[in-house]
């Protein structure tokens, strides 16, 4: 079973602070991280593989040092990278990005199932994983907490998926792209044999011309999405902590303002 | 395309440099640097430079070969399941109405589903001046395929000027989709909408860095511009049974509406009776409950207010209640008009996901955990001292 799985290295977030002096973004030291959310799908595919066989195949697109989210990858089990890189690509939103992402999946040539991370910690917009579906014509299932069960003969496989009061068990064919949630699994950490693995990986490096990309669909000329203005929220900045001498007085203080505001009866 | 600094004009004031979210941005010989590596070219550092105009990119952009004259209305996408309208609907058709009237033009429902036309005109009394309807048994449940084809479709033949779809576990599923078919322009869960007065164009403000900071999108060039928008950030329209609007039926070729994936069945979890998203109060435990019983305190305080209960990451990661109660980035984003943090020191994360909560109160018995930063009310306090009496001042009034 030929299993893709399209990652995005990410600042890794965790690190991101608010100077409270001017409210602004602490970038220092910010290292980059595979996206937390595509951990998931590596590990899934991981599985998949050590259950059906077949090969691990992690994909990205970024600049150059974004071979090292790769890296990570083939240390936690993955087979083999491909990073489709190119100055060409600068400024590319999610539809830009999608058709990428796609059209090197295409040149990558065969594959079953495709996976991804819900959305990217940065940008969070969940966009480019039903992007790719869409560009590639194959059927597309968010949000999947559970792969129930993939029938490699019959080609078809059957997954829930997260919805907000519940979930789906849905089935559909193979070839397919699943987004996933956090709740999947348990991603595993690099392996001693998989970290040395890595230390030797080179990925294979595909440029916009590799891919037979149309111009008009990459990089930032191919991005109809433009970013105006980027700001920083104001919030209300002061702390206002409710006093009193005892945990009571403190209590129904709040309680008074709730019912005053009709939140409580 | 190319971008760079005019360094005759560059006054070294280094306003550009905490606007890149990229960390591009330098500054040798009191001038700024931008290095093109790392830049990603979203213009922000332009936005900071207005006065001085010393950055400058040279964009060479696709033009659309569409008429965008030719595309009119604000559609709003009326989300149900099982006939149940998703109450975002209401609060996109809200805002919808004022965006209509800004542009002066018409708001307009796309419903689809099976059996769904009799909820045609409940939405034209929530403002709708159209509705467009696709009935059609191949629609009862909600599929990826069938509903972008069908919305696709739609949008080829009436030619909105913009899509608003709610941001939620179907609306941000299917609409990229959408926008694919279509080749046009999608901002992913907005949290405020407006139109710029001389271009006229929709500006789609959205959190992004787990809402630490704030993107202002345009679709300038193509059409529809298309949003999907958080829930519960704008009011619902009023209801007014007076009102009269069109529906105009539309039937899809059978071979349009082919879905390759099929439900099997549906389960509703029982531990969310109440549905997180859809929730006006929340009462959420984290790290400081200690151990898992210790929810029962924070199922007390939600039964008693009528709220849901949800879970920071550290809560659910611990195994203390399942996932589908965690807010934050890594979960559900909520909205609620009360929200009670209690235990949650407050990370980026789970901030990101109930910051824009009307009301907050946190109890926290660390005076500097981050989450009173955005709290409206601040109880610094033993959380099984604080919520004990909160309950039983709620009880005793």
């Amino acid at each position: 079973m030929n299993i893709v799985v399209s990652i995005k290295q990410v600042p890794g977030t965790t690190k991101v602070a608010i100077n409270p002096a001017t409210n602004t973004l602490i970038r220092a030291g910010v290292e980059a991280i595979i996206n937390p959310f595509d951990m998931y799908a590596i590990e899934e595919a991981i599985r998949l593989r050590e259950k059906f066989g077949g090969k691990v195949t992690c994909i990205t697109m970024g600049p150059p040092q974004a071979e090292e989210a790769l890296k990570s990858a083939i240390a936690m089990g993955a087979d083999d990278g491909i990073l489709i890189s190119d100055r060409a690509f600068a400024g590319s939103d999610t539809l830009a990005t999608s058709y990428t992402l796609a059209m090197g999946i295409k040149k990558f040539g065969q594959f079953d199932i495709i996976l991804t991370g819900k959305q990217a910690m940065d940008g969070d917009t969940a966009q480019v994983g039903p992007g790719i579906a869409q560009w590639l014509n194959i059927p597309f299932i968010a949000w999947v907490k559970k792969i129930e069960d993939v029938k490699e003969d019959a080609k078809t496989i059957r997954v829930e998926r997260m919805m907000d009061d519940g979930y789906e068990v849905l089935e559909g064919p193979l070839p397919i792209l699943l987004s996933v949630v956090k709740e999947i699994n348990e991603p595993r950490t690099e392996s001693l044999r998989g970290k040395m693995k890595a230390k030797n990986f080179k990925a294979t490096v595909l440029s916009a011309k590799d891919i037979e990309a149309d111009p008009d669909f990459i990089g930032l000329r191919g991005s109809p999405t433009i970013v105006n203005r980027v700001f920083v929220p104001v919030r209300s900045g002061k702390k206002e902590l409710v006093e009193g001498a005892t945990v009571e007085e403190k209590v129904s203080k709040v309680v008074a303002s709730l019912r005053e505001s009709k939140l409580v009866n | 395309m190319a971008i760079r600094v005019i360094t005759e004009k560059c006054v070294g004031c280094k306003l550009c440099i905490p606007t890149c979210a990229q960390g591009a941005i330098s500054f040798i010989d009191k001038k700024a640097v931008i290095d093109v590596i790392k830049c990603n070219y979203c213009g922000a550092c332009i936005d900071a430079c207005k006065k001085f105009k010393a950055i400058l990119i040279e964009i060479d952009r696709k033009v659309s070969d569409q008429d965008l004259s030719l595309y009119k209305g604000i559609w709003v996408y009326a989300e149900q399941r099982n006939g149940e309208m998703a109450s975002v609907v209401y609060e996109l058709l809200g805002e919808g109405r004022k965006l209509a009237e800004q542009l002066g033009e018409e708001l307009s429902a796309v419903l689809l589903g099976d059996g769904v036309t009799c909820q045609a005109e409940d939405l034209i009394q929530h403002g709708a001046d159209n509705v467009y309807v696709v009935d059609n048994p191949k629609l009862k449940d909600f599929q990826d395929d069938t509903y972008a084809m069908a919305m696709a479709e739609l949008c080829e033949e009436y030619k909105p000027n913009i899509v608003l779809t709610g941001a939620t576990a179907i609306g941000r599923s299917f609409i990229p989709k959408v926008a694919v078919i279509l080749e046009t322009g999608l901002t992913a869960d907005c949290t405020q909408l407006g139109i710029d007065d001389y271009t006229k164009l929709l500006l789609q403000t959205r959190p992004a860095f787990g809402g630490n900071l704030m993107a202002t999108i345009t679709c300038t060039n193509f059409r529809p511009q298309m949003s999907t928008v958080r829930h519960k950030v704008f009011k619902k329209a009023a209801k007014d049974i007076s009102r009269k609007g069109k529906i105009f039926t539309k039937v899809l070729a059978d071979d349009l509406l082919k879905s390759r994936t099929k439900l099997i069945e549906f389960v509703k979890e029982m531990e969310s009776t109440v549905n997180l998203s859809e929730a006006d109060i929340i009462v959420s435990g984290g790290r400081g409950l200690g151990e898992a019983k210790n929810f029962a305190l924070v199922r007390e305080l939600a039964e008693l207010i009528n709220g849901a209960v949800g879970a920071s990451r550290a809560a659910v990661d611990a195994g203390w209640i399942p996932y589908s109660h965690q807010v934050g980035q890594t979960g559900k984003t909520v909205c609620p008009k009360l929200y009670i943090a209690c235990g949650i020191s407050g990370s980026i994360q789970h901030m990101a996901g109930m910051q824009s909560s009307e009301t907050i109160i946190a109890i926290n018995k660390d005076p500097n955990a981050p989450i009173f930063e955005i709290a409206t009310y601040g109880i610094v306090g033993d959380l099984f001292e604080v919520i004990p009496a909160m309950i039983s001042a709620i009880k005793n009034r």
